[in-house]
């Protein structure tokens, strides 16, 4: 297949088919990573700014290396704080970057539709490594293929995923995905936390964790953000804790070969029970390991690369 | 000094005209109206094939002088509103500084009489420095000719001090306008709640925020008999509640903006901020319920809430831009629109932006009736044309129209009988 997109902004606007064909570029790139020598000069010649608005350790790192292993130049910039703080505008800010001709910019911005205001302005390609509370492609499509990887198929499966909905957009991202690729999602969260209208992109909503993971296939849990504790949307992580984080008990009402799945950065004991996070159903460290080679297989295809050469 | 209006489509809500005749001015003033009126040696406009109104009213603009003349001044925006074929526009007060203090209103009043080729009543503060906390002198502003008060883009989130400023403003026989907005709800949302919001990932304001300062509103109002007007209601429980309130004889009115009428949430998949104003674009439902509010006459007028903003306010991410957009160019068809839509017929569209605006300010304005003065705007009704925002008068190109086919403009604009706008 050819692939035309020029920026992954989202996954909302992909198609069953490109998702599957870059989870299966993915496949290809994922054993460079378990080479002696884990470089191929796929995008030697190319450079690659990582333009992180936000804090992100797994998501950075993992982009960086990605470029990286496939011989990119890649250079991180984190900026503090929103631009307007800092005086200067996102759009100049991007355009100054941009006039040191990189070929990707791989960007995290607090704010939602940030991602696609700069492709609409800039001529290089956008990879979207989190916009606000709209979308995280890379994040849900190494998901899916961590899916993938332990279920052997997407399509058919039931994916349970609790915590605050409104403020997540791993949320977003995934519903889309894995609603295109043919799996059942389901969520479930406070009421605070869940936002109105999202059964419309496709998935069962819950108000409980039990009735969300019985009988599933995967359970994907989310961040609690400490900082929203004590404020309107949860009294406490306490409470939270109690009602909508996963402990073993609870996690036998999902399917006894169910997989257990977080995006991290875990909060043990308050969305997980350290028993879970250790358990033998979660995937979580394959998540972090498969997410190099989906963003390999990202990097690659933006680049306009149709054909896999693995050397 | 004669004019004499030829063959024209007069169409005068307050009058209860439309028919073909003709309209004669004499020294700013309309003289007569009639069929085929014999003048003699005046200058003649042939308005044949066109429709010949009052002077268009749009009561609630902002014209960003003194102080934000990098938006707009008075003599750019009278010229968008002479344009727009508006003659007459309502100003609100926060500017900077704003206009709560007599000095503010004369400098607005005699910059428009000097230089401004539209009719400027300014609105005067609520609140001293809109700040909510101690009222301004409203018997003095309305001396020095405010018409109205209001401290618009924010809400007098205090009850007490809202009763006591409609009581206030009641002495003196102004209407107090409502910018109806709980802050507690609205939370830091940048556009409307509900399904678009949630697939945008961009923070929500639910209609109730509007919904529960109109009920205070209206309810105040009833407790002090005092007139209440709630500028641009959005959302079907707002115009349900005006609804409501009329029936029970409430002295309240209220106006919504084309952009409520015409545009939805929906706009804003993609997050260009020209679509990011307060209140925010609504939903379908909403959207419905404001065009049956005109419809059944809820709703007294139709009002652009032009604010205008400079691009670099605008140029940036969606939940940082600026709330607003120009309006007094657009305002024309949009209303025309709902008549080629069959929500109003054309007498009723024409008395929501002239006769029924004049009345909810008490302005002396809005009419052809002979002696009145001759403010007329004519209308080329058929006129196809594309918005293209950067051939907008306005000094902001903030509108939320740009590239969109409208129907209908004003062809030429009287003001007191003087032409101020030509096509």
């Amino acid at each position: 297949m050819d692939f035309k997109q020029k920026h992954i902004l989202g996954i909302e606007n992909l198609t069953a088919e490109e998702l599957t064909f870059i989870l299966d570029s993915a496949e290809s790139f994922k054993e460079i990573s378990t080479r002696n020598i884990k470089k191929v000069p796929t995008l030697r010649g190319k450079t690659i700014i990582n333009l992180f608005f936000e804090a992100s350790t797994r998501t950075r790192t993992s982009f960086e290396i990605a470029g990286k292993r496939l011989s990119a130049d890649t250079v991180n910039i984190s900026a503090s704080g929103s631009s307007v703080v800092k005086g200067e505008t996102l759009e100049d800010t991007a355009k100054n970057i941009e006039a040191m001709h990189p070929d990707i910019i791989v960007m995290r911005h607090n704010a939602s539709g940030a991602c696609q205001y700069l492709a609409e302005r800039l001529d290089c390609s956008i990879i979207n490594a989190g916009d606000g509370m709209h979308e995280h492609p890379s994040q849900a499509l190494l998901d899916a293929f961590t899916i993938r990887q332990h279920k052997g198929k997407i399509a058919g499966l039931t994916v349970a995923i609790v915590g605050d909905i409104t403020h997540s957009r791993v949320v977003r991202s995934n519903i889309y995905c894995l609603n295109k690729l043919g799996a059942r999602v389901r969520i479930a969260g406070p009421g605070t936390m869940l936002p109105p209208g999202i059964d419309k992109l496709g998935c069962e909503v819950f108000n409980n964790l039990e009735d969300a993971i019985r009988d599933a296939d995967v359970v994907m849990m989310l961040r609690i953000q400490r900082e929203r504790q004590g404020a309107t949307l949860i009294p406490s992580v306490r409470e939270y804790s109690r009602f909508f984080g996963l402990n073993e008990a609870k996690l036998k009402l999902a399917k006894p070969d169910a997989i257990v799945m977080h995006p991290g950065p875990i909060n043990r004991g308050v969305e997980m029970a350290s028993s879970v996070v250790d358990g033998p159903q979660n995937v979580i460290l394959d998540q972090v390991e498969n997410g190099v080679a989906v963003r390999m297989a990202l990097l690659y295809l933006v680049s306009g690369g149709d054909s896999l050469q693995n050397d | 000094m004669k004019t004499l209006i030829k063959s024209g489509r007069v169409v005068d809500p307050a009058n209860n005209i439309d028919e073909k005749l003709d309209l004669l001015i004499v020294d700013g003033k309309i003289a007569e109206v009639a069929p085929n009126i014999d003048a003699g040696d005046v200058e003649v406009i042939n308005a044949a094939g066109l429709i010949v109104t009052p002077g268009l009213i749009d009561i609630h603009v902002h014209l960003r002088d003194p102080g934000l003349e990098y938006k707009e001044d008075i003599i750019s925006g009278t010229r968008a509103a002479a344009a727009g074929g508006v003659t007459s526009v309502a100003c609100m007060p926060n500017t900077s500084p704003v206009n709560d203090n007599l000095a503010i209103t004369r400098y607005i009043i005699n910059k428009a009489q000097e230089q401004g080729t539209a009719n400027v009543y300014p609105i005067g503060c609520i609140t001293k420095g809109l700040k909510g906390e101690i009222l301004a002198e409203m018997g003095e502003l309305k001396e020095g000719g405010c018409v109205g008060f209001s401290d618009d883009g924010l809400p007098v989130k205090d009850g007490e001090m809202m009763r006591r400023a409609l009581e206030y403003a009641n002495t003196f026989g102004a209407p107090v306008i409502s910018h109806a907005e709980d802050l507690s709800l609205v939370a830091g949302g940048c556009m409307n709640e509900g399904s678009i919001s949630t697939e945008l990932g961009l923070k929500g304001i639910p209609s109730v925020a509007e919904d529960a300062m109109t009920a205070r509103d209206i309810m105040l109002s009833e407790l002090t008999g005092a007139r209440l007007h709630m500028a641009h209601v959005s959302t079907r429980g707002s115009v349900e509640l005006v609804r409501q309130a009329k029936a029970r004889g409430v002295r309240v009115t209220c106006e919504a903006t084309p952009h409520h009428f015409m545009q939805t949430d929906e706009a804003i998949r993609g997050y260009s901020a020209n679509f990011k104003m307060n209140p925010p674009l609504r939903s379908r439902e909403d959207l419905e319920a404001v065009r049956a509010g005109l419809a059944d006459g809820t709703i007294d007028a139709i009002a652009t809430d032009h604010a205008p903003h400079h691009i670099d306010e605008k140029n940036v991410e969606f939940a940082i831009a600026m709330n607003g957009v120009v309006g007094l160019e657009t305002m024309l068809p949009l209303t025309l629109q709902l008549v080629a839509d069959k929500v109003l017929t054309l007498n009723q569209a024409v008395a929501l932006v002239t006769c029924r605006p004049a009345a909810v300010l008490g302005l002396d304005r809005g009419t052809l009736s002979v002696g009145a003065v001759a403010d007329v705007t004519l209308i080329n009704p058929n006129k196809e044309w594309t918005v293209d925002a950067q051939k907008l008068l306005s000094k902001s190109k903030n509108t939320s129209f740009n590239g969109q086919k409208m129907k209908g403009y004003a062809v030429r604009t009287l003001l007191a009988g003087k032409t101020v706008f030509e096509r």
